[in-house]
């Protein structure tokens, strides 16, 4: 495993390095110590490498990822994954404002609590958090997944396009055109799936879980409803 | 009965003609007009200035002898590969959406003849623009359709916009006749929908967060490509004071006169500042942070020939963007489509409903038909003509001013027209010393 200690070398150079894998087969394996906080930490990673960040991390940890699998081991700042296009990221504490924000593929697992904004205009991507979400989580969403263990905070999901959300616990609220919608089988296979890859399957079942999505009622505009928007 | 004159009709100042045109549609359909292009109503604007060329204390220079150089540096001030462009105009992001994909390659094309670069817009980068664009700067806006880290890398440069002057603080729209099939495919929406995008980025507010983002894409591009600011005209010193501050290297100034695509009337005619009046104060805050020509200024909205081009350079600016000029150089309302003009009820030169997707000329729709109209060969040879001439304008007024660069104009080269241009402009009024709101008798 290569090591990288931020409290020695700079952020610069530790990029530098990750983003020069790319193409390459062996050096799969690294570690980063004492992040300390630090923000943009293996950003724009594009190679199927896997990074431990030993530590709590500031903002845009992973932002962009591409194949790689980025861990965690402690709390991400503000934009943890944002855009990311495929891959993996593990967050094994907490996750700060919008985890996932704009996500076009890959899967961000928050095993915490995240805050606000959860999955903010995702597009593709899938976000599965142990905990609960914040306020405005999945607002304008347009693809991909999210599935929430816990509690929904307000105005869960407004105006969404096509992603779907699944809440276990309670929702605050829900935004302008977010509806709860049945449950059906494909669903049921779909969120079962969701939940095994984000490592959650010993912690709920697919039944315990509501489903939201669009009314698709603000796709085009119509003077009745200006008082959604 | 005696026969009295009878008053005229009188029409009122207040509730003109065009006035209650607008209420009664407004009546009739419940829904605010929405357009595109620019504020229509006259503005103070750079045809209130005059420049005094040269006399017996300033010398001219001799117009097919002595060299007036064109050429600009963007990105200086933190990236690995600052870009260089031969004339200090560039193509104003505008998206591929909003504009046919021929319309893009044609802006391509014309740029890069011309020694420039163009921009991608709302809705991602499209292979005509990348492969037609020797430069290509790529924005990251507020809705991210499209946005991903391979076009981050294969960009020149990047643009973070935070507002245009159309609609400072308002978001983006694209109606449903708009989205085909490659439109909803790129920015991952269902087809036919009105799509709105969000006037707030999703992942930072504030000029903290924003020199966070700032440093998240440097990292994600190895710190190669230059990062610019679009701002629109609001409160320019400040917004330029804190992009220098969150680190940009190129702050893009977009005035009240700047097109878009597709807007609410009342938000363009109504919000920001016109152009005249943001230059002088993006310009006091580069120098008052030590950074005028360290981080550059690129000034757009409503720049329509070499002598408006000279004016926002005398006034600090490094470069300036156009974006309506070049439509109608590629051919936007063209006089040759007139009669399908009147069929959409309108007329050649004042045709601004875009978001609606039926232009004639080819360029504002994704009808397939329409856009086959336009030529991009041709059309990008057309603004390269027109981005040339431009170019030898300024360089005509700058020799006479006895400048051997369009960038050493400067305000001392320029009066007013009108008390407010000088006002706005910070130049003296023609005739006299005095600039408005700097006191009496002059500096
Ligand atoms: C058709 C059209 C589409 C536009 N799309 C965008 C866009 O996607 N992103 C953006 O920052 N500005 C957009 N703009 C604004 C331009 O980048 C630029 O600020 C403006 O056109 C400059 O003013 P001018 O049209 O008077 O030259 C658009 C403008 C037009 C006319």
């Amino acid at each position: 495993m290569q090591s990288y200690d931020l409290a020695e070398g700079s952020l610069r150079a530790l990029n530098q390095a990750l983003h020069d894998l790319k193409g390459l087969t062996n050096m799969t394996d690294w570690e980063v110590l004492n992040p300390r906080g630090a923000h943009a930490i293996a950003a724009g990673l594009d190679a199927p490498v896997t990074v431990h960040v030993r530590g709590s991390t500031g903002y845009y940890c992973a932002g962009m990822n591409k194949q790689a699998t980025v861990h965690i081991h402690g709390s991400a700042g503000p934009g943890v994954a944002e855009n990311m296009m495929s891959g993996t990221v593990i967050v094994e504490g907490d996750a700060s404002q919008y985890a996932g924000a704009t996500g076009r593929g890959g899967l961000l697992v928050i095993k915490g609590n995240a805050s606000s904004r959860c999955g903010i205009s995702m597009k593709g991507i899938d976000i599965v958090v142990h905990g609960n979400i914040g306020h405005m989580s999945a607002f304008m969403a347009q693809s991909g997944n999210l599935v929430v263990l816990g509690d929904a905070g307000e105005a869960l999901g407004d105006s969404l396009y096509e992603a779907r959300i699944f809440v276990r616990g309670s929702v605050k609220s829900l935004g302008a055109d977010c509806i709860e919608k049945e449950m059906r089988p494909e669903h049921l296979a779909l969120l079962e799936e969701l939940l095994r890859r984000g490592l959650a399957d010993h912690k709920a079942r697919p039944e315990e879980f509501r489903r939201y999505g669009s009314a698709r009622r603000l796709y085009n505009f119509s003077i009745d409803n200006a008082s959604s928007y | 009965m005696t026969d009295f004159p009878r008053t005229p009709p009188r029409f009122s100042a207040t509730f003109t003609p065009a006035v209650n045109a607008e209420i009664r549609r407004a009546a009739a359909s419940g829904i605010y007009d929405i357009r595109g292009g620019g504020a229509k109503r006259p503005l103070p604007h750079f045809d209130d200035l005059l420049f005094l060329g040269a006399s017996i204390s300033r010398y001219p220079l001799e117009g097919y002898r002595e060299k007036c150089a064109t050429d600009v540096w963007l990105g200086t001030r933190f990236a690995k590969k600052p870009i260089h462009i031969e004339i200090p105009i560039t193509i104003a992001g505008m998206s591929f959406g909003a504009l046919s994909g021929p319309a893009k390659e044609a802006l391509g094309r014309g740029a890069t003849a011309a020694g420039t670069s163009t921009t991608t817009g709302d809705g991602g980068m499209t292979e005509e623009e990348r492969g037609h664009s020797r430069l290509l700067v790529y924005q990251v806006l507020p809705s991210r359709y499209g946005m991903n880290p391979d076009d981050l890398r294969r960009a020149d440069a990047i643009e973070i916009v935070v507002g245009q002057g159309a609609k400072p603080g308002g978001g983006g729209m694209l109606l449903g006749q708009k989205i085909s099939d490659r439109v909803a495919e790129m920015r991952n929406l269902p087809k036919g929908i009105d799509q709105r995008s969000a006037c707030r980025h999703p992942d930072w507010t504030g000029p903290d967060d924003l020199e966070i983002k700032i440093l998240e894409l440097r990292e994600i591009t190895d710190w190669e490509k230059p990062v610019y600011v679009k701002v629109g005209g609001a409160r320019p010193y400040y917004d330029t004071a804190l992009s220098v501050k969150a680190g940009a290297d190129v702050v893009v100034l977009d005035g009240m006169q700047g097109g878009t695509a597709a807007t609410q009337e009342v938000f363009i005619e109504h919000v920001g500042q016109p152009t005249l009046a943001c230059i002088p104060q993006a310009v006091q805050a580069l120098r008052d942070l030590g950074m005028h020509r360290k981080v550059q200024l690129i000034v757009s909205g409503g720049i329509r020939s070499g002598a408006d081009v000279a004016k926002a350079l005398a006034l600090g600016a490094d470069a300036v963007a156009i974006g309506t000029a070049a439509l109608v150089a590629i051919g936007d309302n063209d006089p040759r489509w007139e009669e399908e003009y009147r069929r959409l009820g309108t007329t050649a030169d004042a045709y601004d409903d875009w978001h609606e997707g039926r232009d004639p000329a080819g360029i504002t729709t994704q009808d397939p038909e329409l856009a086959a109209r336009l030529d991009p060969v041709l059309a990008g040879r057309r603004l390269a003509n027109f981005l040339k001439v431009m170019t030898l304008e300024a360089q005509t007024i700058a020799r006479a001013c006895g400048k051997s660069h369009l960038h050493n104009l400067e305000p001392e080269d320029l009066v007013a027209l009108t008390v407010e241009a000088a006002a706005m402009a910070r130049v003296p009024l023609a005739g006299t010393d005095w600039i408005p709101g700097r006191g009496s008798g002059g500096y």
